[in-house]
């Protein structure tokens, strides 16, 4: 003992990990040298999609309570760390998200109409069309990180040269499935990209409660890949970081993890969460303060690329979207036993194909 | 035709599915440079090359999760659990996730993985190496299990488990790894995945069985031939996800007898399973109840009583003689 405390210090250090920020929350660029490349219409483009995505998630909250939407995770406050990181990828790139990024996969392609079913709890939700590269939102946290891994591979193995966009959060980043999915992006050298959406609470448990390290972003250290940490409120930050990380990644420079530093402004979920209980008003209000909607249309207001007349067609337009793509979800048919038991295999076993007689002999004894 | 081990039947099959079909991938935990704890890909990496045939990190749900990827990418892996105990790492990527992709993407996407992994007591091995638990997987919708009982069977069955596009759960028995020899045809051949093989016909009982259990089984039918001059049939399931119901109905409405013996612990697994369909489709063809010979619900035995723990041929004997005498 005595030795330990007069001897050397040989334990391994970090340095002190900084957070990437491009611009300060009044709107203004306060990291010149990290200003991404985006012309004036990308930039009017991200701004579009997180008003949209603000109207659609408000409307998609009370369809929740009017019982027209199942299981719902509000998006409000990750509109910057959601579509500007998408925004950076292509279309042949592919999305492995958790089940909070339904932004992510509507503005890769997704039809806005499934998710709702999938929401629902219909089938067809799931049936993601060809040519829209995203897995289905992963409910057992961590696994979509592993799953990144080989969907990477299977680019690397093709010589595609596109690139896998993981998405999970603080909780996360606890799974034992997302040391192992980073390990193997590192030890494989694949194309993928990992966020971690800190939105500072995994349910009710603090981020603080989570890990002992100081931010999630030097995880990525241990793996021996590369890793940042990016205020998540900017856009303008989130694109950056994403960019560069996707394009080292579609070159062969390797796996990056990127933390968002964010927050969710509604509950876990419409499901019964209640935020009161383990957060203060006045956390969410200095969040609120920091809205990435705000300080976007600071800046594209000061460049004269944005206005309010533009803002409120653009609410308009989300309503009217989500207005029609909800009918489109309740006009679906239902759908039935038999064919969910057709679903399972891609021939239907002789054990399968007599349980479905069984189910509708018995159909009619009510 | 060549005279092989099973470990050799299944290199075989691995080799003539990875020249045939150049999306087959294999890794696991040592499969790649020394060719598995086994040898079971041995020589695989030097004739595919890396990118085929390659060691993972030690991670199992790491693989899974590589296989589930991979899968979706339109590639076949065959990804190796080097034991069984192993699996509780990827149950999550086998049961949650490869299981239910078909079904969870409407058929958009599916999972044509074979997780392989050895069990099997009787070879002393440690703790957690050798549990049989083939039935945990049996009762996972969208998954099939396959338990060859020879090294004919092994080669033809994983080829057809590879070729098959929905998961497919493939567990190799340890002690019939080199215990027994047996004549493979060279190059590509099949064995349909859910059809039984009556292995030894007779008139008089029915033994339903599968894995290293068909050479204990067809040892006590025998035993007990000689001794009371029935005469046994015996049925080796080859597959026990879906069951090859028709084979064995068909069995019991010709001896009206039957047991299941079964290396896996007694309840809530095949053998019940396999005597609730003979209950459903076949009682009055009945003279005896339909009897179980497997292990107490306990943890696998210790190596010291292993042997003991496993139903050897006397206990089938002795199963038999209580349906016979009933």
């Amino acid at each position: 003992m005595a030795n330990a405390a007069v001897g050397k210090d040989y334990s391994v250090k970090l340095q002190p990990v900084e957070m990437l920020k491009v611009l300060s929350p009044e709107g203004k660029i306060i990291n010149e040298d990290m200003v991404p490349d985006l012309t004036d219409d990308q930039l009017r483009e991200i701004m579009r999609r997180m008003v949209f995505t603000r109207a659609w998630d408000k409307r998609a909250v009370s369809l929740q309570r009017q019982g027209r939407l199942g299981f719902y995770a509000p998006v409000s406050g990750q509109e910057a760390s959601m579509i500007a990181s998408e925004f950076a990828t292509q279309k042949e790139d592919f999305i492995c998200p958790g089940y909070r990024d339904m932004p992510q996969l509507v503005w890769h392609g997704y039809p806005m109409y499934q998710a709702f079913l999938y929401s629902r709890g219909h089938q067809h939700g799931g049936e993601i069309p060809e040519g829209v590269n995203v897995l289905l939102p992963q409910i057992i946290i961590g696994a979509q990180i592993v799953q990144a891994a080989g969907v990477a591979m299977g680019f690397k193995l093709k010589k595609q040269k596109n690139v896998v966009v993981a998405y999970t959060g603080d909780g996360g980043s606890s799974q034992g499935d997302f040391y192992e999915g980073l390990n193997f992006a590192g030890a494989f050298n694949l194309p993928v990209v990992f966020i971690v959406q800190n939105n500072q609470y995994a349910i009710s448990t603090p981020r603080s409660k989570q890990t002992a390290a100081e931010t999630i972003a030097q995880k990525a250290i241990a793996a021996g890949i590369r890793g940042i940490q990016v205020d998540g409120m900017d856009a303008l930050a989130v694109y950056k970081a994403t960019h560069d990380a996707v394009e080292r990644a579609r070159n062969g420079e390797g796996p990056t993890l990127i933390e968002t530093v964010t927050y969710r402004f509604g509950p876990h979920s419409m499901s019964g969460d209640d935020p009161s209980k383990y957060r203060t008003k006045d956390e969410q209000g200095e969040w609120e303060n920091i809205d990435p909607l705000i300080r976007m249309r600071k800046y594209l207001e000061s460049k004269g690329l944005w206005s309010e007349e533009e803002e409120n067609q653009v609410m308009e337009e989300a309503k009217a979207t989500v207005n029609e793509q909800i009918k489109k979800a309740e006009q679906t048919p239902k759908m039935t036993i038999e064919g969910l038991i057709d679903s399972m295999f891609e021939v239907t076993p002789p054990d399968l194909e007599e349980q479905k007689a069984l189910y509708a002999a018995a159909k009619g004894d009510k | 035709m060549a005279q092989m081990t099973m470990i050799q039947a299944i290199t075989d099959a691995l080799r003539t599915e990875l020249r045939r079909d150049p999306t087959v991938l294999v890794f696991g935990e040592d499969v790649g440079h020394v060719g598995g704890v086994f040898r079971a890909t041995e020589g695989l990496q030097k004739e595919f090359g890396e990118e085929r045939v390659f060691d993972t990190p030690l991670a199992e749900s790491g693989i899974g999760g590589l296989a589930v990827g991979l899968g979706v990418q339109g590639f076949r892996p065959v990804a190796e659990i080097q034991f069984i105990g192993f699996i509780f790492e990827v149950m999550d990527s086998i049961v949650a996730q490869a299981a239910r992709m078909r079904y969870r993407s409407g058929g958009r996407y599916n999972s044509p993985i074979v997780f392989r992994t050895p069990y099997g007591a009787g070879v002393k091995s440690p703790e957690l190496h050798s549990d049989p638990l083939e039935g945990l997987l049996a009762q996972t919708p969208g998954i099939k299990v396959v338990v060859p009982s020879n090294p004919y069977d092994a080669k033809g069955l994983l080829i057809s488990a590879i070729r098959d596009n929905d998961p497919v759960f493939f567990v190799e028995h340890l002690k019939l790894y080199r215990s027994i020899k047996g004549e493979v045809p060279e190059g590509e051949y099949t064995i349909p995945l859910g059809k039984a093989n009556v292995v030894k016909e007779g008139k008089d009982v029915t033994i339903i069985t599968y894995g290293a259990m068909v050479h204990t089984s067809l040892e006590a039918a025998k035993l007990i031939e000689q001794e009371r001059g029935v005469s046994v049939e015996v049925i080796d399931l080859r597959t026990i996800k879906p069951l090859d119901m028709e084979t064995v109905i068909a069995s019991v409405q010709k001896t009206n007898r039957a047991i299941v013996v079964q290396e896996a612990q007694r309840s809530a697994g095949v053998a019940a399973e396999v005597i609730a369909q003979i209950n459903e489709k076949a009682i009055l063809h009945l003279e005896a109840p339909v009897l179980r010979c497997a292990p107490p619900d306990t943890v696998i035995a210790f190596p010291q009583i292993e042997d003991e723990w496993v139903p050897n041929a006397a206990r089938i004997v002795h199963t038999l003689k209580q349906v016979l005498d009933f």
